[in-house]
């Protein structure tokens, strides 16, 4: 190895593709920076590419590049451009990237285009990896009283605390996981945006519904050993386990 | 400062309009001025359950439609003093309140009152919420059985979410939970929820509870606030309801079966 010192590779990396139909800095700008504050530092100098589909004119790509800085984003390169855009885009020092499969939803176009199937597969963990190994944390969304039946909490790309109880025809939902530190007679999804991962905590288990991540089970195949006791419930090769809690 | 209290429950017939004569009887027998207001518009009840119904003229549309003045159209209880009655209209149907409408009477009548009592029709409808919306605590009238108590669990969830109190982020409504038709025997013998059971379940602080008694539906029907009956178990269990609506500690009463003695065992009590 030590032969080499220079090494070319192909990698796919996540990055968040920003879909707009005006791609002037002065229409950007506002809307950009409104919905950075939605969820302040979670893309602090993340790389960004522009998706310019369905952009007619020609953007200022010198002025986008200095909007991008600073809001604290990185522009690297545009993506579904005409081929005038695509020449301007170079000129300004951007790369031009094909649409990857996944770059109409959130993320993951690649820079390398590697189309071998180990690299497919690898796309998918390196989106979560990378996602983990980022140091930005987002809150969990903690509710402090009780939810009374026919309230509905949705914690979106977060997990979820109550601190009372959930009651019976109550609903809470979270892409992530879900806490209850008091009785869970009512509905609880966790990982409602498919990730398998997630986990329901509960002090008290009697629920209508558990769900992780698209499976679930009914109050009926939660009566047993653990009816009215602390559970967590986990996905384990596509069936839901309940377990005590130590 | 007047106090505006709700008497909700979700649910019908669990004794809002009972609770409402006699909780309003309560504090103004405790020589508070007191209002009872029925916003059960459609459905005229507490008028019938105050002994008024002959007396009625105007009514809260009326006063809200500007057609009468608070002066025309409260009607002073005979017996109690302090104590006033604004009827419902039989007539019209629950979308005549508005929330501007319903907010001017409160505040008219804040000026002259220290408690200003709620009495909410059934459902989460408008009448409901419109009764709701302005107060500052809420009785939440539950019967220990299940759908009561998840009926309950519903207007509690509406109580900190969609009442002005919420909206305006101040300190959220007072609850205090008030069971009523509480059967001890049947309780014992697992056939109806106990105290306790509704308590963890709601996990809201109990105001009273008030046993099934025959002396409810007899002061009904003569129209006679039960509170006033005071050697019945329930007039009792609602006089010290309002003593702890008053911030009074007072101790539980009736939660357990009465032992009979061993003349009532002999000859039947």
């Amino acid at each position: 190895m030590s032969e080499h010192s220079l090494e070319l590779k192909g990698s796919l990396f996540p990055l968040s593709v920003l879909h707009c139909t005006d791609a002037s800095a002065a229409t950007l700008g506002p809307l950009l920076s409104a919905k950075l504050a939605q969820a302040p530092g979670f893309f602090y100098q993340a790389p960004i590419v522009l998706n310019l589909q369905d952009c007619v004119d020609v953007p200022d790509f010198a002025a986008l590049k200095h909007l991008f800085s600073e809001l604290k984003l990185v522009l690297v390169g545009v993506t579904g451009a005409s081929a005038s855009v695509k020449t301007a885009a170079q000129q300004a020092g951007l790369a031009v990237l094909q649409a990857g499969k996944a770059a109409t939803t959130k993320s993951a176009a690649s820079e390398a285009h590697s189309t071998s199937s180990s690299a497919q597969s690898a796309q998918k963990t390196a989106a979560t990896h990378s996602l983990a190994a980022q140091p930005v944390m987002m809150d969990s969304k903690v509710v402090e009283q009780t939810v009374r039946s026919g309230q509905q909490i949705y914690a979106k790309g977060a997990d979820l605390i109550v601190k009372g109880a959930v009651g019976a025809g109550a609903e809470v939902i979270a892409d992530g996981n879900i806490h209850i530190y008091g009785s869970l007679r009512g509905k609880a999804i966790a990982g409602a945006s498919g990730d398998t991962s997630k986990r329901i905590y509960c002090y008290n288990m009697q629920a209508e519904l558990v769900s992780v991540a698209g499976n679930y089970w009914l109050s009926e195949s939660l009566q047993g050993e653990f009816w009215g006791k602390p559970a967590c419930i986990k996905l384990q090769d596509e069936t839901l386990v309940i377990s005590e809690l130590v | 400062m007047a106090k505006i209290i709700v008497v909700t429950s979700g649910k019908g017939g669990v004794g809002k309009t009972t609770s409402s004569a006699a909780i309003g009887t309560g504090l103004a027998l405790a020589g508070h001025k007191t209002v009872i207001v029925d916003f059960d518009i459609g459905l005229r009840n507490l008028d019938l359950i105050m002994g008024c119904e002959r007396r009625v003229v105007y009514d809260f549309v009326n006063v809200i439609n500007g057609e009468a003045n608070l002066k025309q159209t409260l009607i002073k209880d005979k017996r109690v003093d302090n104590l006033f009655i604004l009827p419902a209209s039989q007539t019209r149907d629950k979308d005549a309140l508005t929330k501007e409408g319903v907010e001017r009477v409160l505040n008219e009548l804040a000026q002259d009152f220290d408690f200003i009592l709620c009495d909410s029709p059934a459902g989460i409808e408008s009448g409901a919420m419109m009764a709701l919306y302005f107060a500052d605590e809420a009785v939440v009238v539950t019967n220990p059985e299940v759908s009561s108590v998840r009926d309950s669990d519903r207007i509690i969830g509406m109580l900190s979410s969609k009442s002005r109190r919420a909206e305006q982020g101040l300190e959220g409504i007072k609850e205090h939970l008030l069971l009523t038709r509480y059967n001890p025997e049947r309780v014992q013998k697992g056939e109806m929820l106990s105290v306790e059971d509704v308590k963890e379940i709601l996990a809201i602080e109990l105001i009273g509870v008030i046993p099934e008694s025959q002396a409810v539906l007899n002061a009904s029907n003569s129209g006679q606030p039960v509170i006033m009956d005071k050697d019945s178990d329930a007039g009792q269990a609602y006089l010290d309801t309002v003593q702890r609506l008053l911030g009074e500690k007072v101790p539980l009463r009736f939660l357990t079966v009465e032992k009979k003695g061993f003349i009532k065992r002999i000859f039947g009590g």
